[in-house]
């Protein structure tokens, strides 16, 4: 449940559901996030613009000129949330080439994390992730939470441009690079698959919060030869 | 009968589409985007009998040379511009912001560049024939989304124009008379608690300097280090523009409209919404203050700031 609620600036509400990254608190966040987004397709409630969850947070920004912080903070306090049982989440398996070509960071994990490359993917293709929430590129999934043996930190210096469909690890968390962006994960293959598409403008993201991602290898010859 | 467009002859620094933005897409990672200073984008729509939700040209430093073809227009220019128009014969005029002109076939529109501020707009009645995407016609460089392929124009692209509805070019003006301050006004951040006292009064105390690290998407500015004695880092969170966030350099960065949608640097403050116009039009090197606000304050400020355009708005009726 939200712990507390505060304004960022004068333009949106800050909600807090804890400092702890876990699946039960993001599933809260997430249910407050679709509650109020049929509430805002619905046209239930006015000039709110925005909302941002994250691994346990969810801002909810608003036009001023509408609506203010007063009545948001007591829109979100009359709320009663009910578990989606029926939610939309899906199962989505992403194929990734681990060739050491796309493998950008291999060497890197196996100095730091002392297990080969193939102890290495074995943990990682070995585990159904989270999405606990996307963005900071468009449609950029972050997913957890990764096998405690390959959690590793942040490249110490980031790539100016990480390659797109790079499929990246740091901490307890694994990504996909939905766009050629600057980045400092520790990339361990690529996937020729899809992740954002913006022709699909009603779902244009592959994985959006709440869902359940796996990831399966596949030859560099199927890499190649990828068709969708 | 062929559209009227304009023809880029000289693209200048950043010229793009741009109007209020689009809503509801920071859970994908996409930025609002919109034009930096919307109040001079709405005053430019208005001055040409526009809808205030038109799309129109937004320029950065230097901004574009435009030659009219197939038509007869009615433009705007708002901002502190300097801009000549280069009629048909190669006679020259000196252009003058919040007024509207009329531009014939072959006409040419130099604007030549922004005085004491960044960003400037050009409306034509009727807008500009573009489509929108995710109910918006702003260009997002950053992601590639928006009219042109989501990319700033170059030399010799073309802007097509809607065809006008006003059967006589009315002529309009506003008397728009606004000296900013470099005072920004700003509310706490989540994370004001992280900086130590010392910090704080520093914040609020000395001047900031804003470099050359300036876009769309922020302004990075160079002061006093602000010591964190907290994290130098949070928990990747949600952004919303005016959020001023402090890594661990201890430099503050202001997120403008094309910021990244998450971040995981400490929030010290969020600069008020009445100010948001201002603080994009600041150019490098210019020295700032920040002021804080309460909650109420802020809004009160802001009530004044929409009095104010609303105003400005009336005088073009």
């Amino acid at each position: 449940m939200i712990k507390n609620i505060s304004n960022l600036g004068d333009t949106a509400v800050y909600c807090d559901f804890g400092s702890e990254v876990n699946e039960s608190i993001n599933i809260n966040v997430i249910d407050y996030f679709n509650h109020l987004s049929k509430l805002i397709k619905e046209k239930k409630v006015e000039g709110i613009t925005n909302l941002t969850p994250s691994y346990n947070k969810l801002i909810i920004s608003f036009d001023l000129t509408i609506t203010n912080y007063k009545k948001i903070k007591n829109l979100i306090e009359g709320l009663i949330i009910h578990r989606d049982i029926k939610n939309n989440n899906q199962k989505i398996k992403i194929p990734v080439c681990c060739d050491d070509e796309y493998a950008l960071d291999i060497i890197r994990l196996i100095e730091k994390l002392k297990i080969n490359k193939g102890q290495i993917l074995e943990l990682y293709f070995n585990k159904e992730y989270f999405c606990y929430m996307t963005g900071f590129i468009a449609g950029m999934p972050f997913l957890g939470d990764l096998n405690k043996n390959i959690r590793c930190d942040r490249l110490e210096t980031p790539r100016v441009k990480m390659p797109k469909g790079s499929v990246g690890i740091t901490e307890q968390f694994a990504n996909i690079y939905t766009f050629e962006s600057p980045g400092g994960w520790n990339i361990i293959g690529n996937t020729p698959k899809k992740i954002f598409d913006d022709k699909n403008l009603d779902q244009p993201a592959l994985v959006n919060p709440g869902d359940k991602v796996s990831f399966y290898q596949i030859t560099k010859e199927e890499y190649l030869n990828w068709n969708e | 009968m062929n559209k009227a467009f304009f023809e880029i002859l000289r693209a200048g620094v950043n010229t793009t589409i741009q109007d209020k933005g689009r809503n509801h897409l920071y859970y994908l990672g996409i930025a609002v985007s919109g034009a930096i200073d919307q109040r001079n984008y709405i005053l430019s729509n208005k001055l040409v009998e526009n809808q205030l939700n038109e799309a129109v040209v937004e320029f950065a430093y230097q901004g574009p040379l435009l030659k009219l073809k197939n038509g007869r227009i009615n433009f705007a220019i708002s901002g502190d511009i300097l801009f000549k128009i280069i009629r048909k014969n190669l006679e020259v005029e000196d252009g003058e912001c919040y007024k509207s002109y009329i531009l014939d076939e072959d006409d040419q529109i130099d604007i030549i560049s922004t005085k004491n501020s960044i960003y400037g707009y050009l409306a034509v009645n009727g807008g500009f024939d573009l489509k929108k995407t995710w109910g918006s016609y702003s260009i997002n460089t950053k992601a590639n989304i928006g009219p042109n392929d989501g990319k700033k124009y170059s030399l010799n692209d073309k802007i097509f124009i809607k065809k006008s509805n006003t059967k006589n070019l009315i002529k309009k003006k506003i008397n728009y008379n606004y000296s900013p301050d470099n005072i920004i006004r700003i509310i706490k951040g989540t994370n004001f608690d992280y900086f130590s006292k010392n910090a704080t009064d520093k914040f609020f105390k000395e001047d900031f300097l804003i470099t050359n690290l300036v876009d769309r998407m922020g302004i990075r500015l160079k002061g006093p280090k602000l010591e964190n004695i907290v994290n130098t880092n949070i928990k990747s969170e949600g952004l919303v523009r005016g959020v001023i966030q402090v890594p661990a350099d201890g430099n503050p960065i202001i997120m403008l409209s094309d910021h990244g949608t998450v971040g995981g640097y400490p929030k010290i403050g969020v600069v008020i919404a009445a100010d948001l116009d201002l603080i994009g039009q600041l150019a490098p090197s210019t020295k700032i203050n920040f002021k804080e606000v309460s909650l109420e304050e802020a809004q009160n400020i802001f009530k004044a700031y929409s009095d104010d355009t609303n105003k400005y708005l009336n005088e073009c009726n």
